[in-house]
């Protein structure tokens, strides 16, 4: 479901086959027990690998984004193709999640 | 589903499967293997099969919200190639309907609910009909026209 890398303070995650609701909740916890580590100033979403993603996708990354952001990080996306774009840019991802 | 005039349903479906999160991604499989005699673009068919997740997900998580119940898929196509989508639970209803369909809009603020799930629905689809009764449930109607490519690749007949 997911992949990761972390380089000094950066923490790359790539997800991969169908990110729904049920989906979300599992990766949520998963992705967070990397995210808490307080040395985790920067976090990449890459999303090239995803099958099929519904709005879940957009409360897990704005709820990792919080978490980051607190501590003075920041996230961003990639690898979104047109669907997934659609739903970030009508949901107001990008305003506070870097596109790459 | 009744069609005006000299538009006729050419084929149907009904689903029912218990409320549970493990069916999300089943439902979604079901009404993608409907639509195929239609003959869809990738495009038509993932955003079906989005807008259907967003209402089967809908059902399961606000409107029975973790308690027993069955959610309904009930699909057709007519002559026309319009494609209709029913997702029907029996679970506590919507209070405001057009406050739900606001973007943003959740009532389940601690979960990380986007709130887009109407919005994503309207985006995706032709035409979303919403109707709710408190502690009846909700039906949710997605309307599409699929096929529009039939001139480019002609259908089997």
């Amino acid at each position: 479901m997911f992949s990761y890398e972390v380089r000094r303070n950066a923490l790359t995650v790539w997800l991969s086959g169908e990110l729904d609701d049920r989906a979300a909740a599992r990766l949520r916890k998963e992705i967070d027990a990397l995210v808490d580590d307080a040395r985790v100033r920067r976090l990449i979403f890459d999303v090239s690998e995803l099958e099929f993603m519904d709005s879940s996708g957009i409360g897990l990354i704005i709820g990792r984004y919080k978490k980051v952001s607190k501590r003075g990080g920041s996230v961003a996306v990639t690898g979104q193709d047109r669907r997934i774009d659609k739903l970030f840019q009508m949901s107001g991802v990008y305003q506070v999640v870097e596109r790459l | 589903m009744k069609g005006e005039s000299n538009v006729k349903i050419i084929n149907e479906m009904r689903l029912d499967f218990p409320a549970i999160s493990e069916n999300e991604g089943f439902a979604r499989m079901v009404v993608s293997g409907f639509m195929l005699p239609l003959n869809p673009t990738m495009e038509e068919l993932a955003d079906v099969k989005t807008a259907v997740s967003e209402a089967v997900t809908n059902a399961i998580v606000h409107g029975y919200g973790g308690r027993r119940g069955t959610v309904r898929l009930h699909g057709a196509y007519t002559t026309e190639n319009l494609l209709y989508i029913d997702v029907i639970d029996k679970g506590r209803g919507i209070a405001d309907i057009e406050s739900a369909r606001q973007p943003f809009f959740t009532t389940a603020e601690g979960e990380e609910r986007s709130g887009m799930g109407f919005t994503v629905m309207e985006s995706f689809m032709d035409q979303v009909e919403v109707k709710s009764a408190l502690g009846e449930g909700t039906t949710v109607r997605l309307i599409k026209r699929v096929d529009q490519r039939e001139a480019a690749l002609p259908r089997r007949s």
